[in-house]
């Protein structure tokens, strides 16, 4: 049985169709990421799961139990804020022991708890401090702390790593998944950063106004998108709209159609796109075997250890590609490369 | 303000200073020095403190007036600051509920919450005393309602009496102790909420454990801004209380009118001030350690 399970929860604020019929399930000890661009529902979603907001319609069972009417007091979930919302009167060792506080959990069984929490996010030696005496990532450990002292069944962060520098994201990133790993805690994270959701997720939602676009694993989601959206969202695409033909897909600015990724159930002439992946992308100065397009390389951005390389076609079709360094150091600007691909790395979208 | 010329800084900050020292340190100081004055009867009612004599100079500074305090004015301070503590306190319980379902009040509500709240500056703050003299009295509004309705058989003794003065008090106060309090309230980061209802907490523990402790600062201004200038109130029990109500402020005003002796009156207001500072240090202190929280 899965441990959270939401059923065709709707939630509406006064115009705005927040979040819309969206079922999903998560099992016991999962990494679960929700994903989507900013007002997509994502963290409407994470506070109906708290019990901060109420449903519309629909249900939210954790562990078996029916929580659409349980106050988020009593619900076995804890939640990281985004602000951290730490309580700035009590010191670290307060913060973390607020909730078995609640519980009524004994002075001595209490410490020992605080004392190993602060332990697991080594913060020990700073039990004593008040919160405005922490930097970012320490109120972050505080925060994690705060939330995991309970065990809760079900763990939820909001964008647990928006307000932290971008080496210190990287850091934590690690942490959080080590984390989790040894507490078993099955954790549910909003963010709208792809690669944050790709490099710790188990499992990852799209959402986008509201709905539930995709799920799947980062790998599914990356390389095996369902729609314009989530090819588009998450990672960078070149996207080919065009009309399904007998050979493949024709598109305007192509002179011969496009060859599509095996067979496929779709009718000809349908309208598709054909999302492809610019590290597919490979440049040649010899026409290669098989399909390829000729272009000229408009630029090259150097990113260390990978170059983006955009080019276009003499009809104005604009690419884009991602390769090491090493093999973007031989292009110049003006440069004329046949761009191939694997038939089999593109993806055919139809919505 | 890297603008600003460093004189005109000075100046700037000079001002401020220099207006407490002429309007409020100075007549302290005079106050001050009549208190320990011999009383007299001449034109001003009081001895100087230093008279030119065949001898030389002469001094006549006396501690008699404090020691008279001492002896008859003990039990005024008392239910004074008795009188205020219970305002104070009165002001406290209606003012947070109010202050709070002010500051949780949607958006155009809070407004014109607020606005009612302010409301009776608008008008005479003696107009308004006067007003509730006229609802008190045996055959104002309120006894006659209670009489039409058939709850009393005959008019409540309301007006001049401890019960009107603190009525009076309260009244005239409470709005000093929902403003401040409505300030630290609406400061309150609403996602601390959320985390205290998360770990646990139900809404009394929220409001016990989170709620109340950010916004002691709140409460101790608005406790501040009520105690201090009813403690010297002196409209209210000289319109509302009756013969047995004693405020230092009708004391006062007894001492320099009615008996012309203003070095006792003198003394009185300058023993007030330094009861009165203790509660102010208190709280400044208490403010200065919330404030680095």
């Amino acid at each position: 049985m899965a441990l959270l399970e939401i059923v065709a929860a709707s939630k509406s604020f006064a115009t705005t169709e927040a979040v819309y019929q969206v079922s999903l399930s998560v099992e016991r000890g999962e990494f679960f990421a929700l994903l989507g661009p900013s007002g997509c529902g994502k963290t409407t979603l994470l506070r109906l799961i708290a019990g901060f907001e109420t449903l519309d319609t629909g249900r939210i069972v954790i562990d078996g139990d029916d929580m659409t009417e349980v106050p988020p007091y009593a619900r076995p979930v804890n939640m990281m804020f985004q602000s951290y919302a730490l309580f700035p009167h009590l010191d670290v060792a307060g913060n973390v022991a607020f909730g078995l506080k609640q519980e009524g959990m004994e002075r001595r069984r209490r410490d020992a708890r605080v004392a190993e929490m602060l332990a697991l996010v080594q913060m020990s030696d700073f039990s004593r401090r008040r919160p405005h005496e922490l930097s970012g990532g320490q109120k972050q450990r505080v925060a994690l702390a705060r939330a995991l002292a309970k065990m809760p069944k079900l763990l939820l962060l909001d964008e647990p790593l928006a307000a932290l520098d971008r080496k210190l994201r990287e850091e934590t990133r690690l942490e959080l998944t080590g984390i989790q790993e040894r507490v078993g805690t099955t954790f549910v994270v909003v963010t709208h950063d792809q690669e944050e959701a790709l490099g710790m997720a188990s499992r990852i939602a799209v959402m986008n106004r509201g709905r539930l676009v995709q799920t799947g694993s980062p790998a599914d989601i990356y390389e095996r998108p369902n729609s314009r959206f989530v090819a588009d969202f998450v990672g960078a695409v070149n996207l080919f709209e065009g009309a399904l033909d007998a050979s493949g897909l024709a598109i305007p600015d192509a002179d011969r159609p496009i060859p599509l990724p095996g067979a496929l159930r779709v009718s000809p002439g349908m309208r598709v796109a054909l999302a492809l992946r610019p590290e597919k992308l490979s440049l040649s100065p010899e026409h290669p075997a098989g399909f390829a397009l000729a272009a000229t390389v408009q630029s090259i951005g150097y990113q260390g250890g990978q170059s983006t390389v955009h080019l276009a076609t003499a009809s104005g079709l604009r690419l884009r590609a991602h390769l090491p360094s090493h093999a973007a150091q031989g292009l110049a600007r003006g440069a004329a490369v046949w761009a191939s691909w694997a038939p089999a790395d593109a993806v055919v979208l139809t919505e | 303000m890297t603008s600003v010329t460093p004189w005109l800084r000075r100046v700037l900050i000079g001002l401020p200073f220099l207006w407490l020292a002429v309007f409020f340190l100075l007549p302290l100081l005079i106050v001050a020095g009549i208190s320990v004055a011999q009383s007299e009867d001449a034109i001003p009612p009081f001895a100087p403190l230093l008279r030119a004599t065949a001898a030389g100079l002469e001094s006549h500074v006396t501690l008699a007036n404090y020691r008279e305090l001492a002896h008859g004015c003990l039990v005024v301070y008392g239910s004074s600051l008795g009188n205020a503590a219970l305002a104070t306190l009165i002001c406290l319980v209606i003012g947070y509920p109010v202050a709070f379902a002010i500051a949780r009040a949607p958006g155009m509500w809070r407004h014109i919450l607020l606005f009612l709240v302010m409301l009776p500056f608008w008008t005479s703050f003696l107009i308004r005393v006067y007003a509730w003299i006229a609802l008190l009295q045996p055959s104002g509004l309120i006894n006659r309602l209670l009489l039409g309705a058939g709850l009393v058989e005959e008019p409540l003794p309301l007006l001049y009496n401890a019960f009107s003065v603190q009525l009076g008090l309260v009244y005239s106060y409470l709005p000093f102790m929902i403003l401040p309090l409505y300030g630290s309230l609406t400061r309150l980061d609403e996602s601390l909420l959320d985390a205290a209802s998360d770990l646990g907490a139900r809404p009394w523990r929220v409001f016990v454990a989170v709620i109340l402790p950010l916004t002691l600062p709140g409460v101790a201004a608005g406790m501040l801004l009520v105690f201090i200038p009813a403690v010297g109130e002196f409209v209210i029990p000289d319109l509302l209380g009756g013969p047995d109500t004693l405020m230092i402020g009708r004391l006062v005003w007894q001492e320099f009118f009615e008996n012309v002796d203003w070095p006792a009156a003198s003394a009185i207001a300058v023993a007030l001030v330094a009861v009165l500072t203790a509660p102010l240090l208190l709280a400044q202190r208490f403010l200065a350690r919330e404030g680095t929280a």
